[in-house]
């Protein structure tokens, strides 16, 4: 249409001003610190490659690698699993969808900095909900936040906070795969369990793969629950609080770019493998 | 379940059915566990936050049945939770609105127009997903510090808009593709420009993507604690996630006072929820949560 591109040029201008000044400027700016050795804003030190060989001696981060990854595990097997589990059930029933939906995405409402307040509380030694419990049963109450267990102990909130939120997705495509296929199904006498195997997961395949990329790369970007329960103490060292603590803590901008790349390069790793792990056909109905 | 009904052989019958109803019973007991998961908590951090610090010591399973307000004026009182409260419901309607504004205006041409290089500026766009705040904080930071924007509120609205707008604009323009292109011919014979098409037929029938985007942006915004703790920590600009972290290291021991915190986060945010949730199973049943 005649006078289109005053158009285009008008309405995109406003998002591509503000992004480029805070997301892709800034983007390449890290780039660029990453090979800088720094002290505050005005004293840098161009050095090559040197903050990148550095990643690769630096035993701190291949802990808090590990970290991410041990996260990441729990995230893919009790976070995805829980929610696909929760959604299969809730799709086969009949009454109360509405009332489970609702409440499964309470959680997600919360902040992580909330939750995390909520379960200082739970997992408190002295007076916490759950060794308030163990002492109702009369049994010993239980150190959760110790050196070796505090990775665990905050992986539950995180596992928690956003299982509702893949349920959601999980439920919504569910809900797109049209009867016929159930009815043809049935008389083929294929039901419960068998279902679920041969026809719901295998047609909502393209949707899991989303979840998985979205949980994986979700996980790279932890914080808040670490930083609020262990600041990263304990072994509970993460990438971002990692980051954190370099960039913003010991002001070594040059390095905690470096770190930032290297949590940006690992995520898109991740999720080439994971989209290519689970390389199939998209299913048009 | 119905298969019960539908022609089967008389005498299997009563197995048939007390297997599904076992079934059932297996299912909603699921469910129902689950639900305790996600609504005990919140019970137990509201009851405790009616009780004084010594009480949810000793006994934190109790039902406040005299409840007690010291926690909420405390909160109030000393660590100044309204001022929290200000901060946070300015930056993240801020933020909310403008990246509706600036995503909606964005994603319309995205969806309907055709230009040189709009494959590229898709593909950036879903590629800018993967840059995390991460990437961006430090430049960020010197930024704001250049244009004196640290610890003001556009110090936290411009970012988070900036990095709230790529999901925003791909969850939008996805939604706008699937309105049929008859109606906006008919509205051009109407007499409708591009801009009056915008606002008169656009903006009406993508409503329930606009709301579940403004949901989700608002509780991103809202609940961002990273960037609070860089851009905006002090006292008269903080928001209400970055005194919930202050209130973990200052106030760690008083346990009343941090359930009542907590309370007060999350109730209001939670009741806000209740009343516009369909929206946001409207806005991702359209198939628009997909990037």
């Amino acid at each position: 249409m005649k006078g289109d591109r005053k158009y285009i040029f008008m309405f995109l201008l406003p998002a591509a001003l503000l992004m480029s000044a805070f997301v892709y400027y800034p983007f390449l700016k890290s780039l660029y610190l990453s090979f800088f050795r720094t002290n505050g804003f005005f004293d840098k030190k161009f050095v090559g490659f040197e903050n990148y060989t550095r990643l690769f001696t630096d035993s701190q981060l291949g802990a808090a690698t590990l970290h991410t990854l041990e996260i990441m595990l729990y995230v893919i097997i009790f976070q995805v699993g829980i929610a696909l589990v929760l959604a299969v059930m809730v799709d086969n029933i009949s009454k109360g969808k509405g009332f489970f939906r609702t409440v499964f995405f309470f959680p997600i409402v919360i902040s992580g900095a909330a939750i995390s307040l909520l379960f200082v509380l739970i997992y408190n030694y002295q007076f916490g909900l759950l060794n308030g419990f163990l002492a109702k049963l009369g049994i010993e109450k239980i150190l959760w936040m110790s050196e070796t267990g505090s990775l665990k102990a905050i992986a539950v909130p995180t596992v928690w906070h956003y299982v509702g939120f893949y349920f959601v997705l999980f439920l919504t495509a569910m809900s797109k795969i049209p009867s016929d296929f159930y009815e043809a199904a049935k008389l083929e006498g294929i039901t419960g369990f068998k279902k679920t195997i041969h026809i719901t997961i295998p047609l909502i395949l393209s949707d899991i793969k989303v979840v998985l990329i979205l949980a994986i790369t979700g996980t790279l970007k932890v914080f808040d629950f670490i930083w609020i329960l262990a600041r990263g103490q304990n072994g509970t060292e993460v990438l971002g609080t990692y980051m954190y603590k370099k960039a913003m803590v010991d002001l070594n901008f040059g390095y905690g770019s470096t770190i930032a790349v290297y949590i940006v390069v690992f995520g898109v790793v991740l999720s080439l493998v994971t989209n290519r792990l689970l390389k199939k056909e998209d299913i048009t109905y | 379940m119905q298969q019960t009904h539908a022609g089967t052989p008389e005498h299997v019958q009563p197995t048939a059915r007390r297997t599904v109803s076992f079934g059932s019973i297996f299912t909603y007991l699921c469910l129902a566990l689950w639900s305790l998961t996600t609504i005990y908590p919140l019970f137990w951090i509201v009851n405790n936050s009616f009780k004084i610090s010594r009480d949810v010591m000793n006994n934190s399973f109790a039902i406040a049945l005299k409840p007690v307000l010291t926690n909420y004026t405390n909160a109030f009182d000393r660590i100044d939770i309204g001022k929290s409260y200000v901060n946070s419901l300015i930056m993240s309607i801020s933020t909310v609105t403008l990246v509706l504004v600036l995503g909606g205006l964005a994603a319309y041409i995205m969806a309907r127009f055709h230009f040189r290089g709009k494959t590229i500026v898709q593909s950036i766009l879903v590629a800018t997903l993967l840059i995390p705040a991460f990437a961006t904080v430090v430049p960020v930071y010197e930024l704001l510090i250049k244009w004196k924007l640290v610890n003001t509120y556009w110090g936290l609205i411009l970012p988070q808009t900036a990095g709230n707008l790529t999901f925003a604009i791909l969850v939008i323009a996805a939604y706008m593709a699937t309105i049929p292109k008859d109606l906006e011919e008919a509205a051009f014979i109407d007499g409708c420009n591009r801009f009056s098409m915008f606002t008169k037929v656009f903006l009406p029938i993508s409503r329930p993507v606009f709301a579940s985007a403004s949901i989700f942006v608002f509780l991103w915004s809202y609940n961002d604690l990273f960037s609070a703790l860089i851009f905006v920590n002090k006292e008269n600009v903080r928001p209400i996630v970055a005194l919930l972290n202050e209130i973990s290291s200052q106030y760690g021991t008083d346990f009343g006072l941090m359930a009542s915190a907590v309370s007060l986060t999350v109730i209001p945010v939670l009741i806000v929820y209740l009343f516009i949730q369909r929206f946001i199973e409207k806005g991702m049943t359209e198939g628009a949560i997909k990037g």
